[in-house]
């Protein structure tokens, strides 16, 4: 392969590949906490029945 | 099940990049002028279409929504809207790059490279205004219509090319000019990588669309919980 400028196309590459790691983990850290709100919002209304 | 199908259309899109990769690094010609950097091109072009892709999903998404005042379509319409953002901002970076080294500079207020710009700040707007909403009819009706707005910009900045010759080089796909400006090889890998793209964005906005289904339900939880 022709070596030249092969320092930024690194650079690109690895821009391009960062930007969708990240977004990956970001999604499913959100999705986690998500879940966990939802958990635990189930559970605050079950025993609120419960008591009522 | 659902879960199952994700998992395998993301490992799918997964080797089928790896395996593009590949053939972008080791096996496919070299471009005469510019170097090793002409290859991010490979993720530079099929970034832009995967993103024009996601947009266009999400104003059909939008017209859907409008027509039929159905939840679903607006979560569709976010999801796809959201991913695209990204798949925008990869197509931003990469072309920077690129461009400072073929023009010497990182960025021109070029028509075309601004009309690209002024499309990712449009969806970024789309999205922070669904935030300031709280009312979930009245978020998805406005959002609705400002997807639509948007759409003008991504039509304006795919048609960009052809309506004005800067310094951005014109098309070279082959569907776009109706020749063959580059190497069959070259093109036919643009098009690989597009298919691993849109595919890889596909398991994305899933999961987003995942997500916003979620966020519909704490909603309603929310509310059953202040009524108790």
């Amino acid at each position: 392969m022709d070596e030249r400028n092969f320092q930024y196309m690194f650079y690109g590459f690895a821009a391009a590949w960062c930007l969708l790691a990240v977004y990956l983990v970001t999604l499913v850290g959100r999705e986690s906490k998500l879940r966990k709100e939802v958990d635990n919002l189930k559970r605050m209304i079950e025993e609120r029945e419960k008591k009522g | 099940m659902r879960n199952k199908i994700l998992v395998a259309v993301a490992l799918l899109s997964g080797l089928y990049l790896i395996r593009n990769l590949y053939y972008i690094l080791l096996v496919l010609p070299d471009e005469a002028a510019q170097g090793a950097i002409y290859r991010i091109l490979y993720f530079h072009l099929p970034g832009w279409i995967t993103s024009f892709t996601a947009y266009f999903c999400a104003a059909v998404a939008s017209i859907w929504y409008l027509v039929k005042r159905d939840q679903r379509a607006d979560e569709f319409a976010v999801a796809f809207t959201e991913v695209g953002v990204i798949f925008t901002m990869l197509g931003l970076a990469t072309g920077m790059v690129w461009a400072r080294i073929i023009w010497g500079v990182w960025w021109v207020w070029d028509p075309r490279l601004t009309w690209a710009f002024v499309c990712w700040l449009t969806y970024m707007g789309y999205l922070m205004l669904r935030g300031t909403i709280d009312e979930p009819g009245q978020r998805a009706r406005i959002a609705s219509v400002v997807s639509l707005f948007a759409f003008v910009s991504v039509v304006i900045t795919y048609k960009s090319i052809d309506w004005w010759r800067t310094q951005h080089p014109g098309a070279v796909l082959s569907f776009r000019t109706g020749e063959q400006r580059i190497d069959p090889a070259m093109e036919n890998m643009l098009f690989h990588n597009m298919v691993a793209l849109v595919a890889f964005a596909g398991v994305l906005m899933m999961l987003r669309l995942g997500q916003e289904r979620m966020q519909r339900e704490l909603d309603a939880l929310r509310r059953q919980a202040h009524s108790l």
